[in-house]
């Protein structure tokens, strides 16, 4: 298990987002701890709104200055929470980068791709304007965009949807980042340029040992992907473990309704399970577990009582008050279909 | 930059542009109340006279070959005589254009010293206390029609504080500047509020863009977010905006050349339609129109160097 011997790179613990007043503040990320490992990708799943992404922006600090970030990130060692503005930027798009959801509206329309890649070089490194638009070419090149070179001088709008992807990656990429925060990368591009793109960030993670934290809401995505899985819900996290794991044997209500939710190995025309009701809104959390509104096992203390993310088998946690009930739940479902 | 190709394009719009112009004015002319031709002659004028001033004016010629006669003239730079001057209206407009041109550059670079920071501070603070008062304040500019807010700059700074001149125009370049405060001020202050609402709005949209989250994702300077990600994307719709307040400015400048007794061409139009001085009103509609024309065509060229994807169009 080389998995273990891997140093962690980043540990959040009791990660706190917050908007609004002070007094009564929208708490986007309540509690959430996690640790990446170098070289490790981390998928993290949830709905719309479950925190996802805002998660990834508290890590960059670009949440700021709407949002108020508590708790801990520690990376490599260092807590990034109580920086500045400017040694934060000394972090951003150096050691750690992020990709966004839209390579539509991620991309400055009105900047060459050449220019929008070598500005993260001119911000990082010392490269002369020679030397910068050599590794752009070079960026691009690796990310699979072809004719390269002659490329650098287009605009966003003269690429596909697939295309920018991969330019934001490469853009991503320039000052060879330790940590690649995706925020849904694939969600919106169609389903053979989504494979791409994901063994594209799987080869790039292999190849240069960089860490991913990839967002996103489809667990087939995660089950290609990643080597470890979070799941969130409204703003908290349900559970964590190996993928394999928590696809295979998913102990939390919602792990359990988002695994049966996906059409695999059922007789084609049966009905698919879906979670009852609607994500809850942000400003109507109980105070106990987020899901209890939607919960098929939730009990009179769910509502009040936080169930804390508890250790359940070898490297898995879940915050669950009644995990027997949630498996005996959907095990007597599936014995049904 | 825009290629060659898009710029020749957009200056062969132009010509339909004036032919319709040049129908319009001909045929509006002629709809005017009023015989120019009495307007011209003395009170005493008999039949024979009037008749003689018509022939001269080629007001007895069928519309069609009167047209052609306009249109022939013009292009050949020949607009005319003023009625009301007895000079060449070609000669009086060039010599009363400098000041109006003077005048609407003035008023937009002062609106957009105003709107411009005060757009960014607003921008910068949704909703607080700051951006509440710019907004209050400036929507009074714009509730208010410009001959009055120069009436009461007149009243205000030339009469009763005597910072300023009440009308007329200077003599060197920055005597002119102080001359022409006060009237371009007024037009400024009405500018500006259209301006520093729209700058606002497209900066506070732009400020949340994805691309400009990504720009800070990427670790860049605030400066380089700022000029490079936000503001240029925020101008392409501002742009737009002040080249069609700049096209409505020079309409304005009737008024206000009348209120501040500024000798351009603004005021001279109005003298004109007084004086049913046709060939002055056609020349000076004709100006207005290329002024407009090339505003317009200078606001596409500057949209299309901001923005890549009106290029190719």
């Amino acid at each position: 298990m080389s998995q273990i011997e891997k140093e962690t790179v980043l540990d959040i613990r009791r990660l706190r987002t917050e908007f609004g007043l002070t007094e009564r503040p929208l708490v986007a990320v309540d509690d959430v701890s996690f640790q990446v490992k170098a070289g490790e990708i981390l998928g993290l799943v949830g709905e719309s709104g479950s925190g996802k992404s805002i998660t990834l922006r508290s890590i960059l600090g670009i949440v700021r200055p709407r949002g108020r970030v508590k708790g801990e990130i520690l990376w490599k060692g260092r807590d990034l929470v109580p920086l500045d503005e400017a040694a934060l930027r000394r972090v951003r798009g150096r050691e750690i980068a992020m990709i966004f959801q839209e390579p539509m509206s991620s991309l400055n329309p009105l900047l060459t791709v050449g220019l929008q890649i070598s500005e993260n070089l001119a911000a990082h490194t010392d490269l002369d304007a020679k030397a910068r638009k050599a590794r752009a070419v070079e960026l691009l090149d690796m990310v699979g965009i072809p004719a390269a070179r002659d490329r650098l001088g287009d605009y966003p709008h003269e690429f596909s949807g697939g295309m920018r992807q991969r330019v934001m990656i490469a853009i991503a990429l320039a000052s060879n980042p330790q940590l690649l925060l995706a925020d849904e990368p694939t969600t919106a591009l169609d389903v053979t340029i989504q494979d791409q793109i994901l063994r594209l960030i799987q080869a790039l993670s292999r190849d240069l040992g960089m860490a991913v934290i990839l967002v996103t809401h489809d667990m087939g995505v995660v089950a290609e992907t990643c080597d470890r899985v979070a799941v969130m819900y409204g703003g908290r996290l349900c559970e964590t473990g190996p993928t394999a794991d928590v696809i295979g044997d998913a102990r939390h209500p919602y792990s359990l309704g988002l695994l049966r939710s996906i059409p695999r190995d059922v007789a084609p025309r049966t009905l698919l399970y879906s979670i009852p009701g609607a994500p809850p809104s942000l400003n109507a959390l109980p105070a106990g577990c987020a899901f209890t509104a939607r919960c098929p096992v939730a009990g009179p203390e769910c509502r009040d009582v936080r169930p804390n993310l508890g250790t359940a088998g070898k490297n898995r946690q879940v915050a669950c008050h009644h995990r027997e009930q949630a498996l005996i739940h959907f095990s007597a479902r599936e014995a049904a279909q | 930059m825009p290629s060659l190709s898009y710029l020749m394009a957009r200056l062969l719009q132009i010509i339909p542009t004036f032919l319709l112009v040049m129908i319009f004015i001909f045929l509006f002319v002629r709809l005017l109340p009023g015989d120019p031709a009495i307007a011209m002659a003395e009170a005493k004028a008999t039949d024979a006279q009037l008749e003689q001033i018509r022939h001269n004016l080629g007001l007895d010629q069928p519309l069609p070959i009167q047209f052609l006669l306009f249109v022939t003239n013009t292009l050949t730079g020949d607009l005319g005589r003023s009625i009301m001057l007895k000079a060449p209206v070609t000669e009086i407009i060039l010599t009363r254009l400098p000041t109006t041109i003077f005048l609407a550059l003035y008023s937009v670079l002062l609106a957009i010293c105003l709107a411009g920071p005060l757009a960014f501070l607003a921008a910068a603070r949704v909703n607080s206390a700051l951006d509440v008062t710019i907004r209050s304040v400036f929507q009074v500019g714009l509730s208010m029609p410009v001959f009055y807010i120069g009436l009461v700059l007149l009243t205000v700074l030339a009469a009763q504080l005597r910072w300023f001149p009440v009308g007329g125009y200077g003599t060197s370049f920055l005597d002119n500047l102080h001359h022409l405060m006060l009237p371009a001020l007024s037009v400024a202050l009405y500018t500006s509020a259209i301006i520093l609402r729209n700058l606002r709005a497209s900066l506070i949209e732009v400020l949340d863009a994805d691309y400009v989250q990504f720009a800070r994702a990427k670790g860049l300077s605030p400066h380089i977010v700022m000029t490079r990600h936000v503001l240029r994307n925020a101008l392409v719709s501002t742009v737009t905006l002040l080249g069609l307040s700049i096209g409505n400015l020079m309409s304005g400048t009737l008024v206000t050349e009348t209120v501040f007794a500024v000798p351009g061409v603004g005021r001279l139009m109005l003298e004109a339609i007084f004086a049913r001085d046709y060939p002055l009103i056609q020349g000076l509609t004709l100006t207005f129109a290329v002024l407009v024309s090339v505003v317009f065509l200078l606001t596409d060229i500057v949209q299309s160097w901001l923005d890549p994807r009106l290029r190719q169009s």
